[in-house]
């Protein structure tokens, strides 16, 4: 380099050797050479210490074990693998958890941080202080302390799966209470009626509850209508409650055929525990069992490059696409109109039938049914086995990491953006203000759009400092990357060093890509100048 | 100029990192003190007690050979090693010796370049599983959650022996002793699965041992023993020959109690060479000829470690089956000292 620039010099007043250290022109250049030749030297060194030290004790550098049988088990997959696979897959099982608690860690963050720090701004006292509280604790605490404070609460809080069975001891009991109810006649509606607890404290809150609700609907319902129209239409809340204490509240408010002192005797008639959410979800000690999606006429699918590749969910992607695709042309053609005439065409339902509409009639086609997670029974009707079956199983060392690095990194997502909103002078929203845009909008449409350039390239280091964090999993046995090739994979091959590189160099090209994209955005919503 | 000059340093520091693999017993004698690596917290194998003075069966083998090299069994340092940084602490030079309930295998012995120069317990892996559930067999898991430490060979053993029997489970997997208790406990896993001799010492320590067993199968061999770097083959002689004179110690009725007394008055050409007596054994690897009597004086013969650490008077309670002596139906079988 010095002596190509160094031609044009030498035909001048011929050069000497001596100017590259004394001539300003030429010692920048020299200070940088002898520099990059030191730091490649020092490279060389380790290096070369590494490769012989390692040959001292007799190893080599060989990524070869990639290629051997894994052998161990991996709880949680996100594509099909058994202990028979070779490490090179375990390693991008690993790779898939870590990116898969990230993704979702980034959304989460994202979304609660964007609310914390936009009410953090808020004029109402209570809120701003409780966000203010919020930012403090969570980014002043260790991150692994709130994984294993998230682990913990969760995983001791929970009952355990066998909480779930339907033990024989339960069948008896149903059994007794069906000869008790048999015996007084049955458990019909008059039955519950006559046996209405009214002086307990379930009734009274009931009755508070319909009481409040009927003067709600009569106050609603008569400000709008009138005589017979607002009375039949204030009844109507009140109807649907006492229906719901006849069916939903039924076992608490009345007391059946039998008594307390015989229920008792006769002993639990349901397990323990139960699931939610029309009992299709059930969250244990070990995971959160929600129901998996099934198709009784699917697509098909294949292999690319040993990850399997789904038809019916590559459908389901294309037809959201189009779909989104032809919303955004109506939504474009009503933008047009209203520039032209001032007047905006109602396009929410054509939306709506746009949206909706293609995705429910292909997963009718496809013949979408759910697979509730259960335990299985035997003949007797006794639940067999240790674990809930079917549907999916979300354990929580997934979820604690989800939930413990989306707050903790929130917190510092919320500063960015309370940073990026009051970056933005005051005339802004005054501006909007005057034009009479209510504060909400003001916020969506004028304050936050200008606030994203400033929101952004720190933004992008929270989601790089997110994705590197999800290796703390370990704590809670999450089988990520460190888990797989950093832990497992290390320990039963013994390749350290090659680990550690391979580890290395996958979490540099995640967060390189992840930088790149953001970067990508950034240039997309920054001022542009002309 | 420069570049010779590094490559000089580069040199002279490769020689002495290489220096420092080579001679672990110089190293022990220059720092007049043993690393040894021991389990994190194992109950009758290595934890440290409430004063933070380290016991257990491996605990033991390392002042017994501390005995024997230093002259003083107190003068060991422990390093309490996880299953997943025990091997690099050996391989990297941070312990001289690895005593940790480590089994031997053909890829720690010729991949991880490691000698395993002795079997101090032969041991098995087993499941424990709380009573309530009912279960009396391990092939009546299918579908259960199992804990496991990582880094194991248990590790692998567990997916054998699940496929091997066409069963299901989901593993749990834990760092160490002590969290995997703790997650099996609290209810995180139906089967704890380890050594056997593992899941008795942890029993031991349960609040409520009567509400768990450990189940009839025993689905490995586990042969556990003292582990040294490959290629300083004085240093395994001398960790292969302290071992076995507390073996033929116990063959031959020496205790911590008598040995003075056997010295004294024996006349067996064995016992007079294992003390000292007679011979130039320990001068062959660059110690002096009572390193064994040393040994043995320091927690008695193999016999007594075992009954003190893990035997049927201590809570752990464990039979000598397997590691009984040759004579009386076991598979310790010490070489003849001569």
């Amino acid at each position: 380099m010095a002596f190509a620039t160094s031609r044009a010099e030498a035909s001048k007043g011929g050069f000497r050797l001596s100017m590259l250290i004394y001539d300003t022109r030429f010692r920048a250049i020299t200070l940088q050479v002898v520099a990059l030749i030191l730091f490649l030297l020092f490279i060389g060194w380790l290096t070369d210490n590494v490769i012989r030290n390692l040959d001292a004790k007799g190893k080599d550098i060989n990524f070869g074990f990639l290629w051997v049988r894994a052998g161990y088990d991996i709880e949680q997959t996100l594509i099909p693998y058994t202990n028979d696979d070779n490490h090179g897959r375990a390693v991008i099982i690993g790779l898939l958890n870590t990116l898969v608690v990230a993704f979702f860690g980034c959304i989460l963050a994202t979304v609660v941080g964007v609310i914390v720090g936009v009410l953090r701004l808020s004029n109402n006292w209570l809120i701003s202080r409780l966000m203010t509280i919020y930012v403090e604790i969570f980014r002043n605490v260790p991150l692994l302390l709130w994984i294993l404070l998230v682990f913990v609460v969760i995983s001791e809080t929970m009952p355990a799966p066998a909480d779930f069975k339907i033990t024989p001891a339960i069948l008896e009991s149903r059994a007794a209470l069906a000869g008790l109810e048999a015996q007084a006649g049955g458990n019909g509606l008059w039955m519950r009626i006559a046996t209405l607890k009214l002086g307990s404290l379930p009734f009274i809150l009931w009755l508070l509850a319909f009481i409040g609700i009927t003067v709600a609907a009569w106050q609603f319902a008569s400000a709008r209508f009138q005589g017979a129209k607002a009375a039949l239409i204030a009844a109507i809340p009140a109807l649907i409650w006492v229906i719901m204490a006849l069916t939903v509240f039924s076992p608490s408010l009345s007391g059946g055929p039998a008594a307390d002192a015989q229920l008792a005797e006769i002993g639990a008639t349901e397990p323990a525990a139960s699931k939610f959410f029309f009992d299709s979800i059930a969250v244990t000690n070990r995971g959160t069992n929600i129901p998996a999606p099934l198709l009784d006429r699917p697509l098909g699918g294949t292999e690319f490059a040993g990850v399997p590749v789904n038809f019916s969910v590559l459908a389901v992607i294309a037809v959201l696409i189009v779909s989104l695709l032809a919303n955004r042309a109506v939504v474009k053609r009503a933008k047009s109109i209203q520039e032209s005439t001032g007047n905006r065409p109602t396009t929410w339902y054509i939306s709506l039938v746009i949206l909706f509409l293609p995705l429910i009639l292909l997963l009718l086609a496809l013949g979408l049914h759910w697979e509730v997670p259960g335990f299985p029974v035997n003949d007797q009707g006794v639940s067999t086995g240790f674990n809930l079956r079917g549907g999916i199983q979300v354990m929580h060392s997934f979820t604690a990491l989800l939930i413990a690095l989306a707050l903790y990194t929130s917190a510092f997502i919320a500063e960015i953006v309370r940073a990026g909103i009051q970056a933005i002078p005051r005339g802004q929203s005054e501006a909007a203000a005057a034009l009479g845009l209510r504060p909400g909008r003001t916020m969506r449409l004028v304050v936050l759009p200008q606030a994203l350039r400033v929101i952004i390239p720190p933004l992008i280091s929270q989601y790089l400092n997110l994705t590197k964090n999800t290796s703390l999993g370990i704590a809670v046995s999450y089988l990520d990357l460190r888990g797989t090739l950093g832990g497992i994979t290390l320990n039963q091959t013994g390749r350290e060093l090659e680990a550690m590189l391979l580890m290395m160099l996958i979490y540099l090209t995640i967060s390189l890509i992840i930088s790149m994209g953001m970067n990508a955005f950034n240039a997309a919503v920054k001022l542009k100048e002309r | 100029m420069k570049k010779s000059a590094i490559i000089g340093a580069l040199a002279a520091s490769t020689l002495l990192v290489g220096a420092a693999h080579a001679a672990t017993l110089d190293d022990v004698k220059a720092r007049g003190e043993l690393n040894c690596g021991v389990n994190v917290g194992l109950t009758g194998f290595g934890m440290a007690d409430a004063n933070g003075t380290w016991v257990g069966f491996d605990v033991d083998l390392c002042r017994a050979v501390a005995a024997a090299v230093l002259g003083d069994p107190t003068k060991v340092k422990f390093v309490p090693t996880t299953g997943e940084t025990r091997f690099t602490a050996l391989a990297s030079g941070e312990v001289d010796l690895l005593v940790r309930n480590s089994t031997a295998t053909f890829t720690r012995d010729v991949d991880l370049k490691f000698d395993f120069v002795g079997i101090n317990y032969y041991d098995g892996q087993g499941f424990m599983v709380k009573k309530e559930l009912g279960v009396s067999s391990a092939k009546e898991l299918d579908g259960a959650t199992v804990c496991i430490q990582t880094g194991t060979t248990t590790e692998l053993n567990l997916a054998d022996f699940f496929k091997a029997n066409n069963l299901s489970y989901t593993p749990v997997t834990v760092q160490d002793d002590s969290e995997a208790q703790r997650q099996y406990l609290a209810g995180a896993c139906d089967a704890y699965t380890t050594d056997a001799s593992g899941l008795a010492a942890g029993r031991a320590t349960m609040a409520d041992a009567e509400n768990h067993i450990i189940l009839p199968e025993i689905i490995s061999k586990e042969p556990l023993g003292p582990a040294v770097r490959h290629g300083d083959n004085v240093w395994g002689d001398i960790v292969r020959w302290t071992y076995n004179a507390l073996l033929i110690a116990e063959e031959k009725g020496v205790t911590k109690a008598n040995i003075e007394e056997v010295a004294g008055s024996s006349t067996d050409p064995e016992v007079r060479r294992l003390l000292g007596l007679e011979g130039e054994m320990g001068a062959m690897f660059g110690l002096d000829n009572d390193f064994a009597k040393r040994a043995i004086a320091a927690n008695g013969n193999y016999g007594e470690i075992f009954e003190a650490n893990l035997g049927t008077g201590t809570p752990i309670g464990l039979a000598r089956g397997l590691n009984a002596l040759w004579t009386q139906g076991g598979l310790q079988y010490a070489w003849p000292m001569r």
